[in-house]
C-alpha cells in the first residue's frame, strides 16, 4: 500500500468492490506490475479502508501519560521542545486511559505496582499498543534480582515494542515510536491475520495479577508471556 | 451526621466526608505515590502517604554485590540528581577505609555536583509550575534549559542522566579537552535564562495565590521532622552541610545559604531560584580554581575493593537535601549494611501536617515544593 500516492500526478487509481468482477485483476501480479509501470495502480477497496485508517492512526497516537521511574524523565525529555514528539504525532498524553492508545511503560514495574498496570491497560480503549521502554520494563533490568521487581511487564500484558536502554535515550524512544508506526502500517481489518483489536476471538481483558502471600498469583499470564526455550549449540 | 466506614483510615468517617484515592497513577504525583484523601467539601481533613510503588530493593541488592557495583544503583535513587548520589556513596565509602581524594577530583566533584543541582533545581522549575496547572510550557522552558547541561554531562562521562562518576578515591576520569571551558561558556548564559524565569513567574499573580502561606510550615516543626535541604532553609533554618560539614573544598568557595521566612510553597519556590545563583557562583570559582593533577587516588584498588571491618556514614548536601549513606562492613568484598538515607523520603514525613485545612489542589502543589523523587523515597 506504500506505493499508492508513489507517483502523484500521472497515476490514476483503480478502486475495486469484491462485488465487481474484478479478482482476475486482483490476483494477476504481472498484470499489475504491468499497470503500474503505465501509472496505473490497482488496489482494492480493502486495501484503501486499511491504508487510509491505519494512516489516521500512526499519525495520532496519545500515550498515557503514565511515569514510573528513571525511563519516566527522558520520556518527559523526549516529549520537550529539543527532541519534540509532536514531529510524530504523540504530544498528547493522556492523563486518563480511556483516552489513550499507547501505554509507554517507562521504568520499573514492581510487584506492587504490576496489578495497577494491568488494570490501567485493562482500562484503555482498543485498538492499544505497549511499548516497553528501558532495560527494567522489558526484563526487570539491573533491578532483576530483587525480590519486589516483575521480571518485564511483558508476563501480564503484551507488548508491541521494546525500547532497550538503562535509560534509553529520547532519540531510542522516538526509533522506538517509529517502528510502532511501521507495525501499525501494516495491520489489516479484513481477511486472516488479524490484529488483536479486529480479531473478535482475542480477549477484551487481561486477568489482573493479585497479591500472593510470597508473589504475584498467578506469576505469570501463559497466555501473553511466551519466552523462548533455551537451546544450546550441541 | 450519621457515621460509616471508611475505606482508608481505622475508625469511622462522617456521612459527608469523601475520601479520594490520589495516585499511584496521577500526573502530578512525581511517579508512583498514592496519598490516600479525607475531605470535607473541599478542605483536607486527613492525609495518608502510601509508599512502596517503586520499591526495588537497592539496599538488598548492594549487599549482595561487590563495593563498586553499588555505584551505579545509585544513579537509580535520585534519578534526576545523579551526580550527588555517587559523590555521597564516594564519600560514605571514603569515611570507611580513610581513602585521601587528590585536588582535582574534588573540584571536578564539586562542579558536577554543583551542576547537578542547577539542573535539578531547573527542573524543578517546570514540574512545580505543572503542578499548578500550566502543564507544558514551564517544562518546555526548563527542559530546554537541562538539556544544555545533559549534553556537558554526556560529553564528561557518557551518559546524559545516569553518570555513574565517582569512584572510590577519585571520579572516573578527567575532563575531554575544551570541556571546561564549554562549561564556563554555557554558564555564563544560565543567568539570563534564571532572569527570564522569574520576570515570566515571580511576580505573576496567579503564581503567588497558589504559592503564598500555603503549605506553611514552623522552622520548629521542620527541625523536628528532621528534614533537611531546600524545605528546612525555606522555614527558616540556617542549615547547609557544605557549610556545617565542610566538606571536600567547599570552605574554599565564597557562597551565601538563602534561607526563607515563612515556610510557605513560595518561599521553597524562590529558595531554588536564589540557590541555583548561588551555585553559579561556586561553579564559577571551582571552574577558575581547579588545579591538574591526577583524578583518582592510584592507590585504591577500585575491583575487589576490601575496607577494613567497621562502620561509617558519609553525608552531603544533595540538591533535595542530607543525602547520606550508613556502611558496615565486615572486611569482605560486599557491603555487610548498606543503608541510605534518603532526603526525599524523610522530607515527606511531615506532608500531612502541611496539606491539613488546605484544599484538595493544594495538595499537589505543596508535594511539588517539596520536591521529590520516587526512586528515593521507595528506593
Amino acid at each position: 500500500m506504500n506505493n499508492l500516492w508513489a507517483e502523484p500526478g500521472n497515476s490514476r487509481l483503480v478502486a475495486s468492490a469484491k462485488s465487481i468482477q474484478t479478482d482476475w485483476l486482483m490476483t494477476d501480479d504481472a498484470l499489475k506490475q504491468e499497470l503500474k509501470q503505465r501509472g496505473i495502480i490497482v488496489a482494492s477497496f480493502e486495501d484503501i479502508l486499511d491504508w487510509g485508517y491505519n494512516w489516521g492512526r500512526k499519525n495520532s497516537l496519545w500515550p498515557l501519560q503514565f511515569g514510573l521511574a528513571c525511563c519516566a524523565i527522558e520520556m518527559i525529555a523526549a516529549a520537550a521542545a529539543r527532541f519534540d514528539i509532536a514531529r510524530f504525532g504523540a504530544e498528547v498524553f493522556r492523563p486518563s486511559p480511556r483516552q489513550a492508545d499507547l501505554m509507554i511503560i517507562a521504568g520499573t514495574v514492581t510487584k506492587k505496582m504490576a496489578p495497577l498496570v494491568v488494570r490501567l491497560y485493562n482500562q484503555m480503549p482498543e485498538p492499544k499498543y505497549v511499548l516497553a521502554m528501558g532495560a527494567c520494563a522489558i526484563s526487570g533490568g539491573p533491578f532483576k534480582e530483587g525480590y519486589n521487581v516483575l521480571k518485564g511487564i511483558d508476563r501480564y500484558i503484551p507488548v508491541d515494542v521494546y525500547v532497550p536502554g538503562c535509560p534509553p535515550r529520547p532519540e531510542a524512544l522516538l526509533e522506538g515510536l517509529i517502528t510502532l508506526q511501521k507495525k501499525i502500517a501494516g495491520q489489516r481489518l479484513f481477511g486472516k491475520d488479524l490484529p488483536r483489536h479486529a480479531n473478535p476471538e482475542a480477549p477484551a481483558e487481561y486477568p489482573v495479577p493479585a497479591y500472593g502471600p510470597h508473589d504475584l498469583v498467578p506469576p505469570s499470564n501463559p497466555g501473553v508471556f511466551c519466552p523462548p526455550t533455551p537451546s544450546r549449540a550441541e | 451526621m450519621s457515621a460509616s466506614s471508611s475505606n482508608f483510615f481505622s475508625g469511622t468517617a462522617d456521612a459527608g466526608a469523601l475520601e479520594v484515592s490520589l495516585g499511584p497513577h496521577h500526573p502530578s504525583t512525581h511517579g508512583v505515590f498514592r496519598m490516600n484523601v479525607r475531605m470535607e467539601g473541599e478542605t483536607v481533613v486527613k492525609l495518608q502517604p502510601v509508599f512502596g510503588y517503586l520499591h526495588r530493593n537497592h539496599e538488598k541488592i548492594a549487599e549482595k554485590n561487590s563495593w563498586l557495583a553499588a555505584m551505579p544503583y545509585t544513579d537509580r535513587l535520585d534519578y534526576i540528581c545523579s551526580g550527588t548520589n555517587n559523590w555521597a556513596y564516594a564519600v560514605a565509602v571514603e569515611k570507611l577505609a580513610g581513602i585521601e581524594v587528590p585536588e582535582r577530583a574534588e573540584y571536578l566533584r564539586v562542579i558536577v555536583g554543583e551542576m547537578t543541582r542547577l539542573q535539578n533545581h531547573t527542573a524543578f522549575l517546570g514540574f512545580i509550575l505543572g503542578d499548578m496547572g500550566a502543564w507544558g510550557s514551564a517544562l518546555m522552558y526548563a527542559f530546554r534549559e537541562r538539556e544544555k547541561i545533559l549534553d556537558l554531562f554526556e560529553e564528561l562521562t557518557g551518559a546524559r542522566m545516569m553518570l555513574n562518576y565517582a569512584r572510590f578515591g577519585g571520579v572516573r576520569c578527567d575532563t575531554p579537552a575544551g570541556w571546561l571551558d564549554k562549561a564556563r561558556a554555557y554558564l555564563a548564559t544560565y543567568p539570563a535564562f534564571l532572569d527570564e524565569m522569574e520576570q515570566f513567574l515571580t511576580g505573576n499573580e496567579i503564581l503567588l495565590s497558589r504559592l503564598q502561606g500555603v503549605g506553611v510550615l514552623s522552622a520548629q516543626r521542620a527541625i523536628n521532622g528532621g528534614l533537611s535541604g531546600p524545605v528546612l532553609r525555606a522555614s527558616g533554618v540556617d542549615y547547609d552541610i557544605r557549610k556545617v560539614d565542610g566538606y571536600s573544598i567547599y570552605p574554599r568557595l565564597k557562597f551565601r545559604v538563602p534561607r526563607g521566612e515563612v515556610g510557605d510553597c513560595f518561599d521553597r519556590f524562590m529558595l531554588r531560584l536564589l540557590e541555583a545563583r548561588e551555585s553559579l557562583k561556586i561553579l564559577q570559582q571551582a571552574l577558575d580554581q581547579i588545579p591538574e593533577g591526577p583524578v583518582v587516588n592510584p592507590a585504591v584498588k577500585q575491583r575487589g575493593f576490601k575496607p577494613p571491618a567497621g562502620e561509617a556514614y558519609g553525608r552531603i548536601e544533595g540538591p533535595k537535601g542530607e543525602l547520606g549513606f550508613h556502611l558496615v562492613s565486615n572486611g569482605t568484598e560486599k557491603p555487610y549494611r548498606y543503608h541510605v538515607r534518603p532526603p526525599s523520603l524523610i522530607n515527606l514525613t511531615l506532608l500531612e501536617e502541611m496539606c491539613l485545612g488546605t484544599k484538595i489542589a493544594d495538595v499537589m502543589v505543596i508535594l511539588g515544593s517539596i520536591d521529590i523523587v520516587l526512586g528515593e523515597v521507595d528506593r
